[in-house]
């Protein structure tokens, strides 16, 4: 059908020869195999990660946050820092989902599940580190406008940290939503293939009794492209509310316009090394090399040129304003202090090496092809992206107006260990989600299975119609499915089709029988069911008068006067001669 | 009402649709159609009326934006006005540009959360709700349309069965 037609010149998002019924099986694979020796011994390190954090945690809270490297002039570090890094990271998930919905890009259909994963999980270990270094984490609540007992004190709605509990909750609530409502009709796919009692019982609960009506698809749809858009705006407005804590700020280095822009398109940026370096694994480990192919990996090397781009840029225009504006107040931000000369000329040159220099190798198109290049980048991505932030915090903080206090910053153990604690927490999360969940959005997979599937472009090049191509024989053998039914729905009465085959005749050669089929009225159903009681020839239809017509709607017990009506008899001879 | 439906499944989305086509032409009702994955078109072809969701979430982000106004003029103007960077706070307008934020993202809040939950209701679906699916294929590769009898059994077996369905029954309305 022409509603399938996609340019040959587009690469096959799914490779292989595909049908509806293979999408289903591969998604639903890892989820109902058993975990590998190497998943456990992943899961296990992940889980003493986060065990070792959560020790921190504790520690911290117990103790105070002076356990921390923190001092008079540094009195912000690692804890925003990975705080910005997670909800940076956080950001790729959304904008797959709901940018690239808008845009109508098809190969997001392969990895927005596990990208919105992403982002959840993320941004819940960055909500962890405000609410840790609030000291006294049980008193959190506080940031919400509520009605409290030191009369009318409210929160100060003029801050942009305020704005952050605001735009990260909704972020984080509208994400899970979003990730939710796509994951019905995939929970429900998996509830009708459970066995086991217990499974088919969590994916119904799951599910919410998702049944795939037409009017149900229609919403559905309708709710993915507003919630799209509405979700659009907001992951833009996340990060840009993230660097208002900066921005509006009176911190030489932090207070800059630049700011926005720059924090938006770093925070995709990071989000899709993320993305890379977990899909890069998946499609290995879960074997969804069909469904994530390399065109994927190369789709997402292309955003993370153009967002590295933007950083790039970002930089370059921090500098050339400090030197060109001549404004002591610009110049002091970077040059005069010596980011890059002084003592913290490592952390620099890493964020530049990292962030600038490395993903250019990604304008060669061998290189962007390359899963193995592709996994390195997105590493070295992950590690620059954590540097900005480091440098942005720390190196501003250092050298501060008044030199007496210039001061360095030496993370204790416990500033590593909660960062490790996350970075273990959301691998966690993530392996668990691996096992569980149908991390391939099989049923918009399926959407675009004729359009971009290997197979079928292949058959409408060759000028064939894709309609009955999708089909599976494991699920739609006729003859299999029709004897299924046909044993189901009756039940011989011997009798009758004794008396019945006693007027027409006894043919008991399956090998010599005619198509029934091509008398009028009767179906692929309906001849199984004569051929059940025993009537294969045209012969033995021709035999048919009111009497046998009578004993057959007996027998079958649908369709009374059906055959009649139709003339069997009549058609049959017709046939014989 | 029809208490009798016909049931036709289809391993195919290109028959299903020309089957609805054809189904409509001869004037029969469908009922239902159970699919695997959003079949495009579907709705229109089946004469389903477009969904009004869209327009409910618009509403509901208006009630959104009217909370987060409400909510910073008595917060912030009304109940405990302060001066916080030499800025006063006794006039809402002139200190909304401080709020847009909070507008905004109270905006998207209710819009897209009060849209979500309407579809759930709408379309039945919470957790403990049991499906509806007559038949577990649906949601892996198969297509079932539910069409009401009405003492036509004959006419519209042979009708869908000539549409390609690979199987045809009659079954209860539950």
């Amino acid at each position: 059908m022409a509603s399938h037609y996609e340019a040959p010149i587009r690469e096959p998002l799914v490779t292989g020869e595909k049908s509806y019924h293979d999408v289903t099986v591969d998604v639903a694979a890892p989820v109902e195999g058993r975990a590998n020796k190497q998943w456990w011994i992943v899961f296990s390190i992940a889980l003493v990660a986060f065990l070792w954090g959560l020790g921190c945690i504790i520690y911290t809270i117990s103790t105070g946050i002076g356990v921390w490297g923190l001092n008079k002039t540094i009195g912000w570090a690692w804890d925003i820092t990975n705080f910005v890094w997670w909800v940076g990271i956080g950001h790729a998930g959304t904008l797959i989902s709901a940018v690239l919905l808008l845009f109508r890009q098809k190969w997001r259909m392969a990895v927005n599940r596990s990208a919105e994963a992403m982002t959840i999980f993320s941004v819940v270990q960055a909500g962890l580190f405000p609410i840790i270094h609030m000291g006294r984490p049980w008193l959190a609540y506080w940031v919400l406008p509520i009605p409290n007992q030191f009369g009318s004190l409210w929160v100060n709605f003029n801050s942009p940290l305020l704005w952050d509990v605001f735009a990260i909750s909704t972020y984080l609530s509208v994400s899970l939503v979003f990730w939710w409502t796509g994951l019905l009709p995939d929970f429900a796919m998996l509830r009708d293939r459970a066995v086991k009692p217990f499974q088919k019982k969590i994916y119904s609960l799951l599910s919410f009794g998702w049944s795939g009506r037409a009017k149900d698809w229609q919403r559905f749809e309708e709710v993915s492209l507003v919630l799209a858009g509405l979700a659009t705006p907001l992951v833009l407005s996340v990060h840009t509310i993230v660097s208002f804590d900066f921005a509006t700020s009176v911190i030489p280095g932090w207070h800059s316009t630049i700011y926005p822009p720059y924090f938006v398109a770093g925070a995709i940026f990071s989000g899709f090394a993320m993305v890379l370096t977990l899909l890069i694994i998946m499609r290995k480990v879960s074997n969804l090399e069909n469904y994530i192919t390399r065109a994927h990996i190369e789709y997402m090397n292309k955003v993370i040129l153009l967002t590295g781009g933007i950083v790039s840029v970002a930089y370059i225009t921090e500098f050339f304003i400090a030197w060109y504006s001549g404004s002591n107040y610009e110049d002091y931000t970077y040059l005069s202090i010596g980011a890059a000369t002084g003592p913290y000329w490592w952390a620099f040159w890493a964020l530049i090496i990292c962030n600038f220099v490395v993903p250019q190798t990604l304008w060669i198109k061998k290189l962007r092809r390359n899963f193995m290049w592709s996994f390195i980048v997105s590493i070295v991505i992950n590690i620059g992206m954590w540097f900005e932030r480091f440098d942005i915090i720390v190196i501003n903080l250092s050298k501060g107006h008044l030199p007496s206090s210039w001061s360095m910053f030496s993370p204790t153990f416990v500033d590593v260990g909660i960062f490790l604690g996350t970075i273990g927490f959301f691998f966690v999360l993530f392996l668990l989600y691996a096992r569980t969940f149908p991390v391939i959005a099989q049923a918009e997979v399926k959407t675009i299975l004729k359009s971009s599937g290997e197979r079928y472009k292949r058959l409408r090049e060759e000028g064939n119609s894709l309609a009955g191509t999708a089909a599976d024989h494991r699920t739609s053998d006729i003859a299999e499915v029709s004897k299924k039914t046909s044993s189901e729905s009756i039940k011989i009465d011997a009798e009758k089709q004794a008396q019945l085959l006693a007027s027409l005749g006894v043919h008991d050669d399956e090998d010599e029988a005619d198509d029934l089929k091509k008398i009028n009225g009767i179906g692929p159903v309906m001849e199984k069911t004569l051929n059940q009681i025993g009537i294969y020839k045209y012969e033995q239809v021709s035999k048919m008068s009111e009497k046998e017509y009578n004993l057959l709607d007996e027998i079958t017990g649908a369709f009374p006067g059906r055959a009649q009506r139709d003339d069997w008899a009549g058609q049959a001879k017709n046939l014989i001669n | 009402m029809a208490s009798k439906v016909i049931q036709a499944i289809y391993n195919d989305d290109d028959v299903l649709m020309m089957a609805v086509k054809r189904v409509k032409e001869a004037h029969h009702h469908i009922e239902e159609v159970y699919t695997p994955f959003p079949v495009h078109g579907l709705d229109k072809a089946m004469g389903l009326a477009p969904t009004r969701i869209a327009i409910t979430s618009f509403m509901y982000g208006c009630v959104g934006i009217t909370v987060a106004v409400l909510m910073m003029d008595f917060i912030m103007i009304e109940d405990w006005p302060q001066n916080i960077g030499g800025k006063p706070s006794f006039s809402f307008i002139e200190n909304m540009p401080a709020f847009i934020p909070i507008m905004f993202e109270l905006t998207v809040f209710f819009a897209a959360h009060l849209m979500v939950i309407t579809f759930y209701m709408r379309s039945k679906l919470w957790p403990f709700k049991k499906a509806e699916n007559p038949d577990v294929r649906t949601t892996d590769d198969h297509f079932l349309m539910e069409v009401s009898l009405h003492d036509n059994e004959d006419e519209l077996t042979r009708l869908l069965v000539d549409t390609g369905a690979v199987e045809v029954k009659v079954s209860e309305k539950h």
